[in-house]
């Protein structure tokens, strides 16, 4: 694995060990000195087409806290927005020097360009692409997931997968990398997904992804589920006729506090509610189903940083690279994968 | 070349597949066929072919092509295209509307027009645009192109759909009266809005704005009861879904004067391609799936299409290194078409080469109201003929190409089929499957005399 574009062909012992990795991670977060020497020296370059400030600084704080030196390039108020292609600005980073690039971008497959053309050779971190996946933000669901689903069984969540949660992720799957990203990933760890949405907002082309699908909440909530992941739902939306009004939609697909409730009702008392924010409090998720003890939502902003570090670390190190061809080259990449660890060790 | 006296002896060719025999090609017409052609009395001095193995073929004429001048010269000239298509097997090219400034106008197609017979590499039919600056909103003088020295028989908005009905209707009706034709580019712009590629499994799994097959069948569906209505002459550009192949053959089956193309991408590559989000495989329409693909496989070879068009799109590279969503759509075709539509449909066993000189270059000719194209290869007709050898194999190399476009879907794959010879009005454009000199007319009415 050089880089990290999508969950779809991330094999399910990639998917763990970058899971258990992160869990390594959170320990660092919980120290009093939160970071590690093991990329000093190593240039990590966040290459933001489009504005995020929540994964942009997940990823910086990630990259700081393993040492590395972080430069941030947003494409607004750069040569990008003077019309600089995607080929130079790839080119003008690798001849600074660039070992990780990890990039947003509103159009679906740039991180795919960058990695298939000879523009750049720096490991390629998918950090959103239009409408197409969001890698990292379904490795921090998954490894919040796997907590709560590991804490549930009473066994510890290294090495573990998914195998029998029931997980419903709702609301606008159509234009949601989010949803893309997750339905892959909780595939390749076992887990069970149900989409729920507006027929409007799936993409045509769903039945044969590898879930259920729903357009009933409710009926989804009463046939049992271990996790509801709520999608933001953006407003421009409303103005090209996928719903009729935000308020029919709240009420549809909306988990508001009557939903909440039914939790409850419905002994669910283990079911939690996730979100991977920016949240339209009042829209797709009410402010009680937020704020209860049954949100993960602020777990999974710190479980990002935890997951994002194992990403790098994991790329930059060469863990997990291809297994190189010749056996000087498998050798040198066991040294170094030893040194990594050695590194990690010490500290 | 040798200096020759404009007489060539074609010894032993595969005549549309069928039996070899020789060809006698002199003062641009085909002098005589068969038995008669070596002893016919202008055989003596002739330049012999030994063409023993190769098929004759008329000239394939393309319904559908960019050409890119005036305007786009950074992407292709009239000059380079046309080199590309007598290399392709061409005698004739159909140039697209889609210039800047429009072809919607006499002196733009002249212009066009004259440049082709300047280049004079193959027939270059300039297409009008049916609405002014391809705007959709008023006619074009279509009469005024009409009656140009260009003689326009085709008129198209190709890029851009005519999609107000009433003007769609006005235009089909206008045409009637110089027996022209209203080639459809069938796209319903709302169902398309920011589309990227086609809409189903894979735009699904690759969050790709979707290209539904209904925008274009909807559009063929509404266009066929008007050119009913109105009995006129409908062609509908690029057909690429199951659904449109569907709907024209309902419509022939009704009577209704309609003819359809293909173009050799859509019969051999399938929207899997874009997984790889090269935009090499970005087009408009996009690449469907394999039941389309054999779905449009079946309709060529019954006669629902009745041609291929190669819808030759040729751009410069910084508009295909970019993001998918950035990049421009467009494929180049006239130097790969003989050889996919060879594989395609002959080495399946789906058509003969003599349905191949139907579809290429017989059916074109006469949707573009061609008189001296797309003939019989008969003692009398005018020679625009093609030598292809069909067990050559060659892989897709498009630095090698003549044209300026490197856009090709094609690259490094290993097809069938080469060109050898490529006679335009008798004159060889092509030789031993190089680009030989262009048909000057001078030249040919001096022939005699040197």
């Amino acid at each position: 694995m050089k880089h990290l574009l999508s969950t779809e062909d991330l094999s399910v012992a990639n998917a763990i060990r970058i899971l258990d990795t992160a869990e390594e991670m959170a320990a660092v977060g919980d120290r009093e000195v939160k970071k590690l020497p093991a990329l000093r020296g190593r240039t990590v370059v966040n290459l933001f087409f489009e504005d995020s400030t929540r994964t942009r600084i997940s990823f910086e704080a990630a990259a700081k806290r393993l040492s590395a030196d972080v430069i941030n390039f947003a494409a607004k108020g750069s040569s990008v927005s003077k019309g600089e292609s995607l080929k130079d600005t790839a080119q003008t980073l690798a001849a600074m020097g660039a070992d990780a690039v990890v990039i947003r971008h509103w159009a679906s497959g740039a991180p795919h360009r960058l990695a298939a053309t000879d523009w750049i050779d720096a490991a390629v971190i998918n950090a959103g692409d239009g409408t197409h996946e969001h890698p990292t933000q379904a490795l921090l669901d998954a490894f919040t997931m796997r907590r709560h689903w590991s804490k549930l069984a009473g066994s510890s969540s290294i090495g573990a997968d998914l195998k029998g949660m029931r997980v419903a992720i709702a609301g606008d799957v159509l234009h949601s990398r989010v949803a893309r990203s997750n339905v892959w990933l909780l595939r390749t760890l076992g887990a069970d997904v149900t989409l729920v949405a507006p027929p409007t907002l799936l993409p045509i082309g769903v039945e044969h992804w590898p879930c259920k699908v729903s357009y009933n909440m409710d009926d989804t909530l009463a046939q049992g589920v271990d996790a509801v992941m709520m999608l933001r739902v953006q407003g421009e939306r409303m103005n090209a006729s996928f719903f009729p009004s935000t308020r029919e939609y709240s009420r549809r697909w909306g988990f508001d506090d009557n939903r909440l409730r039914a939790l409850d009702s419905l002994g669910l008392k283990d079911t939690i509610i996730m979100h991977p924010g920016p949240m339209n409090r009042g829209l797709e998720i009410s402010s009680a189903a937020a704020d209860s003890p049954r949100s993960t939502v602020l777990a999974q902003v710190r479980n990002g940083v935890s997951v994002r570090m194992a990403t790098l670390y994991l790329l930059l190190s060469g863990d997990t690279r291809e297994p190189a061809v010749t056996a000087g080259a498998a050798h040198i990449n066991a040294a170094r994968s030893n040194a990594a660890h050695s590194t990690k060790e010490s500290n | 070349m040798a200096e020759n006296n404009g007489t060539y002896l074609i010894r032993g060719a595969s005549i549309l597949g069928a039996g070899a025999e020789d060809l006698l090609i002199s003062d641009g017409v085909i002098a005589a066929r068969g038995a008669a052609a070596a002893t016919h009395k202008d055989a003596d001095g002739a330049t012999v072919i030994e063409a023993a193995g190769l098929v004759a073929l008329p000239g394939m004429v393309d319904v559908h092509t960019h050409l890119r001048e005036p305007g786009r010269e950074d992407a292709e000239t009239v000059e380079t295209g046309t080199r590309a298509a007598a290399l392709g097997g061409f005698t004739a090219v159909h140039a697209m509307a889609n210039s800047n400034p429009v072809a919607d106008t006499a002196g733009v197609v002249e212009q066009v027009h004259s440049l082709g017979r300047a280049a004079g590499w193959v027939d270059v039919r300039p297409v009008g645009a049916v609405t002014v600056g391809l705007a959709g909103e008023q006619l074009a003088e279509l009469g005024a192109m009409a009656d140009s020295r260009a003689q326009v028989r085709m008129f198209s908005d190709d890029g851009i759909c005519v999609h107000d009905p009433v003007l769609m209707r006005r235009a089909l009706e206008y045409v009637k009266a110089f027996d022209g034709v209203v080639a459809q580019h069938a796209q319903e712009p709302r169902l398309t809005a920011g589309a990227q590629m086609n809409e189903g499994a894979v735009s699904a799994v690759l969050g790709l704005t979707g290209w539904p097959a209904v925008a274009e069948e909807s559009i063929i569906a509404r266009d066929v009861l008007l050119a009913q209505h109105v009995d006129s002459r409908l062609h509908v550009c690029h057909v690429s879904t199951a659904g449109s192949v569907e709907i024209i053959r309902w419509a022939k089956e009704r009577g209704i004067n309609v003819t359809a193309e293909v173009t050799p991408h859509h019969l051999l590559l399938t929207d899997d391609l874009v997984r790889s989000y090269n935009p090499v495989y970005k087009v408009n329409p996009p690449l469907r799936t394999d039941a389309d693909v054999q779905a449009l496989r079946a309709g060529l070879a019954d006669g629902t299409i009745d041609v291929v068009g190669t819808d030759h799109a040729p751009h410069p590279s910084e508009h295909k290194e970019c993001e998918w969503a950035q990049a421009a759509m467009g494929m180049t075709g006239l130097e790969t078409a003989l050889s996919v539509v060879q594989h395609t449909m002959i080495e399946t066993g789906l058509m003969t080469w003599a349905d191949f000189a139907r579809v290429t270059s017989t059916a074109a000719a006469q949707i573009g109201r061609m008189t001296d194209q797309g003939r019989p290869l008969d003692a009398g007709e005018p020679a625009n003929i093609i030598l292809v050898d069909p067990a050559a194999r060659w892989t897709v190399d498009p630095a090698k190409m003549a044209t300026m476009g490197r856009n090709s879907p094609f690259a490094g794959l290993e097809l069938p089929g080469k060109v050898v010879a490529t006679f335009y009005k008798g004159h060889p454009t092509v030789l031993d499957g190089k680009l030989n000199t262009p048909y000057r007319e001078s030249a040919a009415s001096a022939a005699g005399a040197s």
